[in-house]
């Protein structure tokens, strides 16, 4: 945004505001750990994307959390959140974390089976 | 694993307490590192200085990924607990089960910030003391008198190195929280 950043974001590959041109958020309000997967447009597509969202439609042939993006590719965290965005609204990948809003904590039930997937462990 | 549903719980506390211990003991994966940064309009006496400076804040978070099913995955955000980190928190415990705030018994004062943070935001949370070389210098109970802990507030004792240990304090954690789902 303003070129006093770079130094307090060394040690990233890339810098965010270039990346995404800009833009610092997504359309759609992503968590964190929203899950990410590529679908078969995103597969086919895959050759035709610029550097980022391909890497991204790579990563995602295995689901994975937008955090585990981010890591993988060593992009900051609202810069993956904006890419994955773009490619959910390109229908090259898809999307789905554990409640429709966000902000809800897990219900009864989810907790219910995360006991017992955690006492199995 | 086909469509896993994320979960998460946050792990926090002071600075060296054994976050990231305590991911990695049950973490399926060794933990990643995700950074954020925020950007604002320094107000009067910040960190950095100059009043009305636009500088950005980094804070880097280890995490881990514990595969419960096919069809759950968990995943646990180790996070700083200094107050300026808190634009993270916002959204780290959006959505979560809940938060485990470590604390080592040699310096207790470091997570005042967290506890404060989860009782204000009405994030369920359990307090784990871990306890270094098996050294419990401080009973859970004089520990909780010290924090000023409301009774149904767990605490325990963990061991971060130790995966049955951290598998324990989380469903310590997942306990508690359903209580609380059932209280509201
Ligand atoms: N002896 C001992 N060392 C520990 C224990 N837990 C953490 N450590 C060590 O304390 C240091 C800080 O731990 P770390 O997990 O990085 O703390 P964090 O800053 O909270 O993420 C590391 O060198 C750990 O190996 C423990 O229970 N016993
Ligand atoms: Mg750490």
């Amino acid at each position: 945004m303003t070129d006093s950043e770079p130094d307090v974001l060394s040690g990233l590959r890339v810098r965010p505001y270039m990346v995404t041109g800009g833009r610092t958020r997504s359309v759609v309000e992503l968590p964190l750990e929203t899950i990410v997967r590529v679908t078969p447009e995103g597969q086919k597509a895959a050759g035709t994307l610029n550097l980022e969202p391909r890497q991204i439609v790579e990563l995602c042939h295995q689901p994975m959390s937008i955090a585990e993006v981010s890591a993988h590719l060593r992009l900051h965290l609202q810069v993956a959140k904006v890419l994955v965005g773009d490619l959910v609204h390109s229908g090259h990948v898809a999307t789905h974390s554990a409640t429709a809003d966000a902000t809800d904590r897990p219900d009864l039930q989810l907790l219910e089976r995360v006991l017992d997937g955690l006492q199995s462990l | 694993m086909n469509n896993p549903i994320p979960v998460k719980i946050v792990v926090a506390g002071g600075f060296a307490v054994g976050k990231t211990t305590f991911v990695s003991a049950i973490s399926d994966i060794e933990p990643l590192t995700t950074e954020a940064a925020m950007t604002k309009v320094s107000e009067g006496i910040d960190d950095f200085g100059d009043a009305k400076t636009k500088k950005s804040t980094t804070v880097a978070m280890d995490f881990g990924r514990v595969g419960l099913s096919d069809e759950l995955v968990l995943y646990l955000f180790g996070t700083p607990g200094q107050d300026r980190f808190h634009f993270m928190w916002d959204e780290l415990v959006r959505g979560a089960i809940g938060a485990c705030v470590l604390i080592d018994t040699g310096r207790i004062d470091q997570c005042f910030p967290a506890i404060d943070y989860m009782e204000n935001a009405g994030v369920p949370f359990i307090v784990a003391i871990n306890a270094f070389d098996g050294m419990l210098r401080h009973h859970p109970e004089d520990v909780r008198e010290a924090l000023d802990l409301p009774r149904h507030i767990p605490v325990v004792v963990t061991d971060a190195r130790h995966r049955a240990a951290v598998r324990d304090t989380l469903v310590a954690l997942v306990r508690h929280a359903m209580t609380m789902a059932h209280a509201t």
